[in-house]
């Protein structure tokens, strides 16, 4: 995974040296870093303070940084993303955490007709330097107002990037990113990931990020580009796209039912990486989308229209999507709901036969 | 004419920098918490205006404290309810009774259970006292913290649990979050997990039965942390535009996860006071003192049902455990705190008031306790041979596609084939 830093020796210097860390460490040291780095920068959300987040992102910054620097929120979401809009269009950079995504809808205003048109309405006049970040998915047992994945309503809004890591090093790497893009931009951080990789079978203990083979986290300054995808896994058969906790979930599925798949990991829906998804479904001629959201207007829609844009001569099968259903998250049927290796390895192997 | 000024350039400049204020409560973990500070106002004090005073007229209601206990468990003051024996007993037995419920589910989730649960421990009396002024026909807008309203209107304990298992006989079918509760027979509307959005509906439900020329009236209660939500705004309007027949009334239990009542501005004004600004008349109550309860959900009944609108009531209490089975309190706030919360403890304080009747001992007070005990641990042995959340009967994993319309469309019906069931 350290395949991306730069090799350059500033580069190298600044990043320092790494270590394992699970995902919430990594988001942890990205927001110290920053910041470290940039007075600009100030967190706030509801919990983030003295408690340090209800999954401990913030715990210790407040501490480190002092009270100005990372602060509790009212419950009030349309509040916080209102006054980080406000901060960021000052010449802040406002790192703001709404706890769950679920709960990101009484802000959606702000971002849909505020944080995303600031700088188209007023001709560059103003920008807004601010980013969201947010807990999102399913795999739990959160019930449907600690499950969701809206991603797509984010994707939809232009002038909003929409970032989604699956590992520890991304989860970093773009976060510092985001913070130092001049546009708003929202992370959906997958919870179900921020302990251990989650490859979709619910009884199999977790393994902690820190054991997992090769997960090393520089401590210092990095960044993954925004709008860059990742090859998580090689493959010559069929194109697996798929972003946050599915990325395992595909890979796994793959292994299970011995497709050689490529899995691309998206890491950004907006901006996304076009080349690398039509270069690799141009090598492999099938392409399988998989994401935990429901299947209807889900960001599967537009993956699968741009395939056929992009890659329509080079298809051999019909494009797949495995989707969550179009239901809300149910509690108890936590792994029906989910898109786990069995339907994911089915499609894939229903493409195979085309 | 004020004499002209110079130049704006000059005097407008500040003269020093400004700073950011971020609030924090007086005391963190490894603090001794003091209360001395706080002004209570002592029982029977503040006044009870008639029910049909002008808002305008009754603002002080919003800054006091109506409390009818006092010190020794005597009934005091004009807010007395007056509450024969039995009523009063009854209001002891459901507080009791919710508390008993309340331990054993935190236990069964410890247990692995279920995934989640959440104690209204400290806080009985605000659900328990209203359950018994407010009819069925009146439609109950709760949150996650009024579980007293079901069990003061004897809604089966089983069948809570079975909620709370998400077991094979769940009313909700496996759909809802342990403790999210629904009867419309009850009038207990379905509780939603996102904070606040309750209100507005209280109040669109209380102006549907003025429309339609019903006598029925709405309460809705939120949380302090929650009034900070827009939600709470849009209600207070709707409410006092349309003079609403609707109840609104905010917990003030002091924390909201690990945030402290000064998080949502209430530190220098009380939650009640923002009735003042909407027009609303605005009672502030102890609510840990079932009496006052009773007489405030009382009075504002009254109103509501003579066509008088909305009223808020602030009920001032204290969340006596974590906020939830995913909390741990002592990461943000001394653990003496609630112990030395001084409006006590609302089943101590009726217990109190009992005893200081003549009606009920404290041998009386142990067996009723042992006898609710026992009660719940039947309802358990029940639930839970209808199954737990990972063990035994699960509802039919077919209901997961129903409800999502009136009429399951075709694309539900191919990814129900989808699943193979
Ligand atoms: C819209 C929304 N934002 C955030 C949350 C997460 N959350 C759940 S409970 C809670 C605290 C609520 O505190 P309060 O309103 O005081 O009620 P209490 O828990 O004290 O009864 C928070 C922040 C949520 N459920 N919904
Ligand atoms: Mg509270």
């Amino acid at each position: 995974m350290n395949a991306q830093i730069e090799k350059t020796a500033a580069a190298a210097d600044e990043a320092g040296k790494s270590i394992p860390m699970n995902m919430i460490q990594s988001i942890n040291s990205g927001l110290d870093v920053m910041l470290g780095r940039d007075p600009n920068c100030l967190i706030f959300g509801e919990d983030v303070g003295y408690f340090g987040g209800v999954f401990r992102a913030t715990e210790g910054l407040q501490k480190k940084h002092g009270l100005n620097r990372c602060f509790d929120a009212p419950i009030n979401e349309c509040g916080i993303i209102g006054s980080a809009i406000g901060m960021a269009a000052y010449g802040l950079r406002p790192i703001v955490e709404i706890q769950f995504a679920d709960y990101i809808y009484p802000g959606y205003d702000q971002i849909v007709s505020e944080a995303a048109r600031i700088r188209y309405r007023s001709a560059g006049d103003f920008t807004v330097p601010m980013t969201i970040r947010t807990p999102y998915g399913g795999g739990i047992f959160g019930g449907q107002t600690h499950s969701q994945s809206p991603e797509a309503l984010f994707t939809h809004i232009a002038g909003m990037k929409t970032v989604i890591p699956s590992n520890p090093y991304d989860a970093k790497g773009l976060l510092i990113a985001a913070i130092e893009s001049d546009d708003p931009v929202v992370i959906f951080e997958p919870k179900r990931l921020y302990n251990g990789p989650f490859d979709g079978y619910p009884d199999k203990p977790v393994t902690p990020w820190q054991k997992v083979e090769g997960n090393l986290v520089p401590e210092g300054y990095y960044t993954v580009p925004l709008g860059k995808a990742r090859i998580a896994r090689e493959g010559a058969d069929c194109t697996i796209l798929a972003y946050g906790t599915m990325v395992h979930v595909a890979i796994a599925s793959a292994e299970a039912v011995g497709v050689d798949a490529e899995v691309v990991d998206l890491r950004s829906l907006a901006p996304l990486d076009i080349e690398t998804i039509e270069a690799s479904v141009k090598k492999t001629g099938r392409c399988v989308i998989v994401h935990e959201a429901t299947r209807t207007s889900g960001f599967g829609a537009e993956l699968s229209a741009l395939v056929q844009e992009h890659c329509f001569y080079h298809l051999e099968a019909p494009i797949e999507r495995v989707t969550g259903w179009d239901t809300p998250y149910p509690h108890a049927f936590e792994w029906e709901y989910f898109p786990g290796p069995k339907r994911v390895g089915a499609a894939l192997k229903r493409v195979m036969e085309d | 004419m004020a004499s002209p000024r110079t130049a704006p350039d000059a005097t407008l400049k500040n003269s020093r920098s400004l700073s950011l204020r971020i609030p924090e409560p007086r005391f963190r973990p490894g603090e001794t918490a003091d209360f001395s500070s706080m002004e209570i106002p002592e029982a029977g004090e503040t006044p009870r205006p008639a029910v049909d005073t002008a808002a305008k007229d009754m603002r002080e209601l919003a800054y006091g404290l109506i409390r009818v206990l006092g010190k020794d468990g005597r009934a005091v003051g004009p807010w007395d309810p007056k509450l024969d024996v039995t009523t009063l007993k009854r209001g002891l037995r459901n507080m009791m009774l919710t508390r008993a419920y309340d331990d054993r589910m935190y236990r069964a989730q410890r247990q692995g259970k279920t995934s989640f649960y959440m104690k209204s421990t400290g806080e009985e009396a605000v659900a328990a006292a209203a359950a018994m002024v407010l009819t069925r026909e009146d439609m109950c807008f709760p949150t996650y913290r009024q579980q007293g309203l079901l069990i003061a209107r004897d809604y089966p304990l089983v069948e809570m649990m079975n909620q709370v298992y998400s077991n094979g006989k769940d009313p909700m079918k496996g759909r809802q979050l342990p403790v999210m509760y629904s009867s419309k027979k009850d009038g207990f509307f379905t509780i939603s997990g996102n904070l606040g959005t309750q209100l507005p509906q209280a109040v669109g439900w209380a102006m549907a039965s003025a429309y339609k020329g019903d006598d029925k009236i709405a309460a809705a209660w939120i949380g302090d942390g929650s009034t900070a939500e827009g939600d709470f705004h849009a209600a207070m309007t709707f409410a006092s535009v349309y003079r609403a027949p609707v109840i609104i009334n905010i917990v003030n239990n002091q924390w909201a996860i690990s945030s402290f009542h000064g998080m949502a501005g209430g530190e220098g004004a009380t939650f009640a006071a923002r009735g003042v600004g909407f027009n609303l008349p605005a009672l502030r109550v102890d609510g840990n003192d079932f009496l006052a309860v009773h007489a405030a959900t009382e009075w504002a009944a009254e109103r509501a049902r003579s066509n008088l609108g909305a009223t808020v009531i602030e009920h001032y209490t204290y969340r006596a455990e974590g906020h939830s089975t995913s909390d741990d309190p002592s990461r943000y706030r001394p653990t003496d705190e609630g112990k030395l919360w001084p409006l006590g403890d609302p089943v101590e304080r009726l217990k109190q008031h009992l005893i200081q009747l003549g009606e009920w001992s404290e041998e009386q007070q142990q067996s009723l306790h042992a006898d609710l005990v026992e009660q719940v641990r039947a309802a358990g042995r029940e639930a839970e041979a209808n199954g737990t959340l990972h063990a035994g009967d699960r509802p039919s994993v077919k209901t997961m596609f129903e409800d999502v319309y009136e009429d399951m469309d075709w694309r539900l019906i191919k990814q129900r084939q989808e699943l193979g069931i």
